[in-house]
């Protein structure tokens, strides 16, 4: 049967957004009920991509469970990497050589700056600029090209591991990051003469999903979202890690907290990535890139916590050992799945086209919300 | 372990400019050379079927579907080529030289594809939509003069026909939008009768200032009044934001962006041709690029001086005029991000309205002096 006219009137027409839809950026799905354009409210549908996780830390030593933590936050794995790599780490009081925290952090800005140009290109898609996608990703791809230079992969690097890095730079890996970054500085500006002037963008960005100073704190949002709501909230600054404390750089904040500043902060962020990636070339020191680790390592029994900035907000890893060969409890706390918790009063009231601009802002990974 | 280093890419992007522009002017040249052969040589046949009134409108009707077909082939492989082009690609390459036969390639593949109707669709209303949305188009270019000779039907009220039956387009979708029971396609339906209709007044706003000018509805006249100076040059107080406000319509009226909500991928999947596959959605398509070169033309008829031009002949001179028009309309798709629904309706009826009524009493003034 054809819907009927009261059917269509009525303010319960429920849409399922997801989980096949181009714009829900991975298997979410949003029950959202609508009034004509209007949203009355909307649940997220989580779990599609749930894999256990954190149950199969459980089953494996330590270092078997890093490629598993490429396949969270699969835009930025080797912030994942590095998150799991700390908490081994402090669980099993190891200490890194100074040049593998170097290249460490060099490596996860330059994944950092990797993913916020997936979100810039797929956020104009969702805004609906398709050419500014194909821009971003071809930047993307240089950076991938540079990642695969150093790590021989393009997605899932394994690489940042219990004790430092497996190798050191190869030859030649300075000049190519250097030219690349040369390049994506002009693309940057070429980016925001494209989009982030435009008047149209603007207006679907500026004032639509607004989440202020206290509700941004009360529901724990971290990293660029909480930076778009004017708090200066960053893990890097404010309990610093590895070498971040000894590199200079800014922290962007935006006090407007509508999609528009949680934009810029990503846009500001990858100047900001440039910054430390090019300190910390200038800074290396020479010398061991891995620790002497045991061949079978058991950790004493204790347990830590360690507290990351990925790309997309505060990635924890709390991590519990009894003295055996696998972790008892492994934790993550994930930045997306906090977001998409927000996204339900964020939501409410907002056209439907606004439902994709709000979502797109908060750039979510369903591969760490399911886990 | 390599890397590929970017070197700069000045040389690159001229090279590719460059290219570009050749290969587009070649196309341009040729397709503009198209639609001379067939009619030289019909020419005698033509006169002797001109004597029989049914035999003289099978001609031209078959001759306009085939026309609208082809040149829908060709519209559809520039639009593919000019989006690869400003977004750093290629493009359709690989059937027959620069891909020129993707389209083709593409249309056997739709023509072979299961027809799916959902179970739960209304199948007369699903059906019938995408001609529905069709037909319309295809009747306005009986009235389209690419050149003094060579139109179809010189209609007395040919601007008020073009206005009358183009609005139907908004029945079709909307037909498709509710036949197909679909959320995705009944939220784009609603969203394009809404935006079409409203972006209807203004559009016919501009056409009335032309046809004030000109004391003429005949599209051929329209052209001919202007063989001494195009409308937008002559006017060009009154003409200039008039043929801003008409392209803007034109924009909303096709459904592109800025204004494709109706079909808005990153929100209702693809809207009122959500559910639609195989030769329906070919239609859509057919449609929708049919359409495209309609408004280009028209707006060529209107402001451009219709197929007025030196050396060349008037015919290539219109589908110059036209291809460019639509170049334009390409550029400003692949450019722009969407507007929200609200500020559609809201820029249409708070900004172009007014604006469109007071550039309308201005021309009538000076239509009256």
């Amino acid at each position: 049967m054809p819907l009927t006219s009261t059917e269509i009137s009525s303010p319960g027409m429920t849409i399922n957004m997801g989980p096949q839809h181009p714009s829900t950026h991975g298997v979410l799905r949003l029950l959202v009920e609508l009034d004509g354009e209007v949203v009355h409210s909307c649940r997220p549908v989580i779990g599609y991509l749930h894999r256990g996780l954190e149950k199969m830390f459980e089953a494996r030593p330590y270092r078997q469970c890093i490629p598993f933590t490429d396949r969270l936050d699969y835009l930025a794995a080797l912030n994942n990497n590095l998150a799991i790599s700390q908490a081994v780490e402090r669980v099993g009081n190891i200490a890194v050589p100074d040049r593998a925290q170097y290249i460490r952090v060099m490596l996860c800005e330059m994944n950092r700056i990797a993913s916020h140009l997936v979100f810039i290109g797929t956020y104009a898609t969702d805004i609906g600029a398709t050419t500014v996608f194909l821009y971003a990703f071809r930047d993307r791809e240089k950076m991938l090209d540079l990642l695969e230079m150093m790590t021989g992969a393009r997605l899932t690097y394994n690489w940042i591991r219990p004790g430092g890095v497996p190798t050191d730079l190869p030859e030649g890996f300075e000049k190519a990051v250097r030219s690349v970054f040369e390049e994506l500085k002009v693309t940057l500006d070429e980016n925001n003469r494209l989009l982030t002037g435009n008047r149209i963008f603007r207006v679907r960005t500026e004032g639509i999903g607004v989440i202020s100073k206290e509700h941004a704190i009360a529901w724990g949002a971290t990293g660029p979202v909480i930076r778009g709501s004017g708090v200066p909230y960053d893990i890097r600054k404010i309990a610093p890690y590895e070498v971040y404390d000894r590199l200079d750089f800014d922290v962007p904040v935006f006090d407007q907290g509508d999609c528009m500043a949680r934009y810029l902060v990503r846009i500001e962020e990858i100047r900001q990535s440039m910054r430390i990636v090019e300190q910390c070339f200038k800074d290396m020191p020479e010398g061991e890139i891995m620790t002497k680790m045991p061949k079978i390592f058991r950790p004493p029994a204790g347990q830590a916590y360690s507290r990351t900035e990925s790309p997309r907000g505060e990635l924890s890893f709390f991590m519990v050992s009894d003295g055996s060969l696998n972790p008892v409890r492994v934790h993550v706390r994930a930045p997306s799945f906090i977001h998409l918790s927000m996204l339900p009063d964020l939501l409410k009231g907002v056209k439907v086209a606004d439902v994709i601009a709000i979502l797109g802002s908060l750039d979510t990974v369903l591969g760490e919300v399911d886990r | 372990m390599s890397v590929r280093v970017y070197t700069s890419s000045k040389s690159y992007r001229a090279g590719q400019f460059f290219g570009g522009l050749i290969v587009s002017l070649i196309i341009i040249a040729v397709a503009s050379l198209l639609p001379l052969l067939p009619w030289y040589k019909l020419n005698p046949v033509l006169d002797f079927i001109g004597l029989h009134p049914w035999l003289n409108a099978f001609l031209k009707a078959f001759v306009v579907v085939n026309f609208v077909a082809l040149h829908v082939l060709f519209l559809i492989w520039l639009e593919r080529k000019f989006a690869g082009w400003m977004q750093a690609r290629l493009g359709p390459k690989h059937v027959g030289w620069q891909g020129l036969g993707q389209t083709l390639a593409d249309a056997i593949k739709l023509f072979l594809k299961e027809d799916i109707v959902p179970a739960k669709a209304d199948r007369q209303l699903f059906a019938i939509a995408p001609f529905l949305s069709f037909m319309p188009t295809l009747l306005t270019f009986m009235v389209l003069p690419f050149s003094a000779a060579w139109i179809a039907y010189d209609y007395d009220l040919g601007a008020l026909f073009v206005v009358a039956v183009s609005t139907n387009v908004a029945l079709g979708v909307l037909a498709a939008g509710w036949g197909a029971n679909n959320k995705y396609s009944i939220l784009g339906g609603a969203r394009a009768v809404a935006q079409l209709l409203s972006y209807e007044i203004p559009m016919v706003m501009m056409i009335l200032a032309v046809v004030t000018l000109s004391d003429t509805m005949s599209m051929k006249q329209i052209v001919l009044r202007q063989a001494h100076m195009w409308n937008i040059v002559a006017y060009w107080p009154v003409m200039i934001p008039a043929f801003l406000i008409f392209l803007t319509c034109a924009l909303a009226e096709l459904n592109r962006t800025p204004f494709d909500l109706p079909e808005a991928e990153s929100e209702l999947v693809s809207g009122f041709h959500t559910e639609y596959s195989g030769m329906r959605f070919a239609f859509f398509y057919l449609a929708e690029f049919a359409n495209n070169f309609f408004s280009a033309g028209f707006a060529v008829t209107l402001f451009f001086g219709g197929w007025y031009g030196p050396i060349l002949p008037p015919v290539v001179w219109f589908t110059l005029k036209t291809l460019i028009l639509i170049c334009v309309m390409m550029w400003i798709r692949w450019t722009l991000p969407r507007l929200r629904i609200d500020q559609v309706m809201g820029f249409c009826w708070k900004v172009l309205v007014p604006i469109s009524l007071v550039i309308y009493c201005i021309t009538a003034l000076i239509a009256l002096k």
